[in-house]
């Protein structure tokens, strides 16, 4: 069976790891290698790494940071920020990314979604959906790491880039992210069901049952950052809580016996990195 | 252990080789098929789409070059996600597209049975069809990572070493003598892909 995935978020602004909310007010809470070797060794199930500064500020991504990031990354790595054109994608899928997201130029070049599909495969275009609550009750998609209004309506703009090619979509509340306050379960539900792609929930994960709840509310995978970041819970507790709540996640590796040792990478602390 | 990764443009090259690397492979990573002549093992990556595929392994003079060197059985090859479909003789992603031909079989769509969304996008367990070396201490429906579109249908079930459940079954591992693939990314697998490219590197 499928199993639903957690994914830890990792975003990254002036070569450190941070974490806002409401996509502000940014903490640094770390640096990317050491992150990224922690996670490697528990037992999540991919990561997504975001350079949350690149669109803003015009820049192309960072191949050579993101080169030694995949160096050190043995599970799936979603890379963010920045992209514009098709040969931005191709140089990231070469230098290690499994998997790209764009989000602002998917707005202003919507064939771009199409192209890269074409080309490299749905399978490894994911667009991300940035959404607010309008005051009318509905919702609305931001551009520019949530900064800018783009009038467009998110169960349209996901059938569209299904339509295009794309391979999941990574839906985030601009609002719940960082508050702990658990997701925005009308949005995810009517995106899911409106799309025939994988979507993951991301924004406001602030107990395992929020989890849980996004999950019976039709996500195909989680995305958190927040609870992982500044609280005691982690990826492992978190799939012990959702086992035991019904969901299909992936079991701990153990190797049957006469087998040699899997290279392990060695423990470290996120903390202390 | 020399260890070549082919790069035909459709790769996640870095991650592959990193990965075989970690398990003990001297790996090269070429745009040459020359380079062929010295390595003990293949790897045939691939990201992308099957007609892009098969156009730059053609373009690159891979298949003759692979059909020759192995008829050496002591030389083996492991294709992985699309690398493991462009084995297959024709592939339905995109346009009818012929393929290196070397597990007989078809690559076809997904077609969804119980909603299933596709892509097939996760960890997924695999269930030996037959006992291999290649799965040596996997213990049945150990979990490895899929993201594709497209499963490979093989024509010979003899060929068939591990399926997985999705819109029906499919087939994960196909082997046929010196020549494998897998549908999931075993260097994106964490532990137990590890193992499995262990495996393939002790065959």
């Amino acid at each position: 069976m499928l199993k639903t995935r957690i994914i830890p978020t990792l975003l990254w602004k002036n070569f450190g790891l941070v974490k806002g909310e409401g996509f502000d007010s940014w903490r640094r809470v770390g640096t990317v290698l050491p992150a990224i070797k922690v996670y490697n060794t528990r037992d999540v199930d991919e990561l997504i790494l975001v350079d949350i500064c690149a669109t803003q500020e015009g820049r192309e991504p960072d191949y050579e940071s993101i080169a030694e990031f995949s160096c050190e990354c043995f599970i799936p790595l979603t890379i963010g920020g920045g992209i514009q054109n098709l040969d931005h994608i191709t140089r990231l899928l070469h230098t290690g990314a499994d998997k790209i997201t764009i989000n602002t130029a998917a707005y202003t070049n919507p064939s771009l979604i199409y192209e890269a599909a074409n080309r490299f495969g749905s399978q490894c275009v994911v667009v991300s959906i940035d959404v607010r609550r309008t005051p009318a009750g509905g919702y609305e998609c931001y551009s520019h790491s949530g900064s800018s209004p783009t009038g467009r309506d998110p169960i349209s703009w996901a059938r569209q880039v299904e339509l295009l090619g794309a391979g999941e979509i990574l839906l985030t509340s601009v609002e719940r992210d960082g508050t702990m306050r658990g997701y925005d379960l009308e949005v995810v539900a009517a995106v899911s069901s409106a799309v025939r792609i994988p979507v993951i929930a991301s924004g406001g994960a602030g107990n395992y049952a929020h989890m849980a709840d996004v999950i019976t509310s039709g996500a195909s995978a989680i995305a958190a950052a927040s609870i992982f970041h500044f609280t005691e819970q982690t990826p492992l507790a978190a799939k012990h809580f959702l086992r035991t709540h019904g969901v299909h996640v992936r079991p701990e590796y153990h190797p049957s016996a006469g087998s040699s040792p899997a290279p392990s990478l060695p423990p470290l602390n996120l903390q202390s990195a | 252990m020399t260890l070549l990764v082919i790069n035909y443009g459709m790769g996640n090259l870095a991650s592959v080789g990193r990965a075989f690397e970690e398990c003990g492979a001297n790996v090269s990573i070429s745009e040459d098929p020359r380079d062929l002549d010295s390595a003990e093992r293949i790897v045939l990556p691939g990201v992308g789409a099957f007609p892009d595929g098969m156009r730059n392994l053609i373009k690159a003079g891979w298949p003759e070059k692979l059909r020759e060197v192995l008829r050496n059985p002591e030389v083996k090859l492991l294709g992985i996600c699309l690398g493991m479909q462009l084995l297959a003789e024709v592939g339905h992603e995109v346009a009818v597209t012929p393929g290196l031909g070397f597990i007989p079989g078809t690559v076809k769509r997904f077609i969804p049975l119980n909603g299933e969304r596709v892509p097939h996008v996760g960890w997924n367990e695999i269930n030996a069809a037959q006992p291999h070396p290649l799965l040596h201490t996997l213990p049945e429906g150990t979990d490895f990572y899929f993201v594709h579109s497209y499963h490979f249908e093989a024509s010979r079930p003899k060929d068939v070493l591990a399926t997985t459940q999705y819109c029906g079954k499919f087939n994960a591992v196909v082997a046929s003598g010196n020549i494998f693939g897998t549908q999931f990314h075993p260097e994106k697998s964490s532990k137990q892909g590890f193992q499995l490219i262990r495996n393939f590197l002790a065959l």
